[in-house]
């Protein structure tokens, strides 16, 4: 059995919008991850309280089940959304919230004694914030941003479900045109893998780069 | 907007349908515990080729989507004459993708346990089933036992992800339920609501359960 390869061109338009996804909806999940984690960190309580029920109403209820309220839900609110955006967007949210986590026990995670030694040298808290602990706490956020990078990108496929033409979604309809089930679907899994490992390697490399100088 | 009679009279039948949802996680994640030990122990394999086999396998299950792997088994099986119900094709689906992090953790549980602990039932002269079953194994899984508890929420959230496959769970019966009225508002947020609340209470198990694990 030769290498079912006439069957690419066909998936190309679906990596790309799975690649397109991936983009957007991890840049704002960044975004997110870094307003939600210093909300959770902020020293008013309502703002605290609004940023813990964001972060657990969207790591409580199941990312497809969220795309489905998006996508049939939101219409009904008279807010219509194109599956991209719909996408986009609760990719966005969802993983967002979990990148917050990140972000808090990053920052949790710098020694209190930094803190207090920017505070000796009498530094505003803003600035304690940016040249102290923000470039500490990098650190540390890197491989886990990194793991939930590919999670996302595994996570991209569920927009298939919302009729949006990504890999996942190009790949169903054409084992129904081509019946040629095996290949297609083999396909398909090993298109996702290409994309993702380089990102795993990625991340285990950064993982490892960043542990040699501590311990 | 939001019609409470309608949403009293479908609750029954999403119940229902929640069921299926819960039976899929167990099932899913029973299979999921057992099989994420063996390839814990395979990957330990002296023998290298089996530890990278193994180490390949995992790598894959990781990073592709489970969706992606639920078409897989659920369409591509029957060709090679295994004929599955939706149902079997969806736990032993998030059962493999879940393995393998169970894998990892149960590897960091294992790993955990001191090397003088080894040595001590080597030197007793304990045959190997006797050093994993009475020695490391009652020491490295109790202390995973939160991290599997995540990954059991986790599992159940990924659940929905079997409508994909025609297993009339929770919220493939809400899809149907609204497309009969064209009312989707309840159906869906309810469903929502019901995943919160579960998995909200889970993980507040979960955490009382660390806490009591890290008493000791």
């Amino acid at each position: 059995m030769s290498p079912p390869l006439d069957l690419l061109p066909a998936l190309l338009p679906g990596v790309v919008v799975t690649l397109q996804l991936t983009v957007f909806s991890s840049i704002l999940a960044l975004i997110i991850a870094f307003v939600v984690g210093f909300g959770r960190l902020s020293k008013y309580g309502p703002v605290r309280v609004v940023s813990s029920a964001y972060v657990e109403f969207f790591r409580g209820t199941s990312l497809l089940v969220q795309l489905f309220w998006a996508y049939f839900v939101l219409p009904h609110f008279g807010l219509e959304l194109a599956a991209m955006h719909a996408g986009v967007l609760v990719l966005g949210l969802n993983y967002g919230a979990y990148g917050s986590e990140v972000v808090r026990s990053s920052i949790l995670a710098v020694p209190k004694s930094q803190t207090e030694a920017g505070i000796a040298l009498n530094m505003t808290p803003t600035q304690i914030m940016h040249r102290i602990i923000l470039p500490q706490a990098f650190l540390t956020m890197l491989p886990p941003f990194g793991n939930l990078l590919i999670e996302l990108l595994k996570g991209t496929a569920l927009v298939s479900l919302i009729t949006l033409g990504d890999l996942m979604f190009m790949g169903a309809q054409l084992r129904v045109t081509t019946l040629r089930t095996t290949e297609v679907f083999s396909l398909v899994l090993i298109i996702y893998f290409i994309i993702a490992y380089p990102l795993i390697l990625g991340v285990r490399t950064l993982e490892s780069k960043f542990s040699k100088g501590r311990a | 907007m939001w019609d409470w009679e309608y949403a009293f009279s479908i609750m029954p039948q999403l119940l229902k349908a929640l069921q299926i949802t819960i039976v899929a996680t167990f099932l899913g994640f029973l299979l999921a515990c057992v099989l994420g030990l063996l390839l814990a122990f395979a990957r330990r394999s002296t023998f290298k080729p089996i530890s990278l086999i193994t180490g390949g396998i995992v790598e894959f299950i990781r990073s592709t989507p489970l969706l992606a792997q639920l078409y897989f088994i659920f369409y591509v099986l029957p060709q090679c004459g295994i004929m599955l119900s939706p149902l079997a094709a969806g736990v032993i689906g998030l059962g493999l993708h879940y393995s393998t992090y169970l894998s990892e953790v149960y590897r960091a549980g294992i790993d955990a346990v001191p090397r003088g602990q080894w040595e001590a039932a080597t030197a007793l002269n304990f045959s190997l089933s006797r050093i994993w079953l009475s020695i490391i194994l009652p020491q490295a899984i109790p202390p995973v036992i939160p991290v599997m508890g995540n990954y059991l929420i986790g599992m159940f959230k990924d659940t929905p992800l079997l409508s994909a496959i025609t297993l009339v769970e929770v919220l493939q019966a809400a899809k149907i339920i609204g497309s009969r009225s064209f009312q989707y508002i309840e159906p869906i947020t309810m469903v929502g609501a019901m995943f919160l609340v579960l998995s909200y209470i889970s993980s507040v198990g979960i955490r009382r359960l660390e806490a009591r694990l890290n008493r000791w």
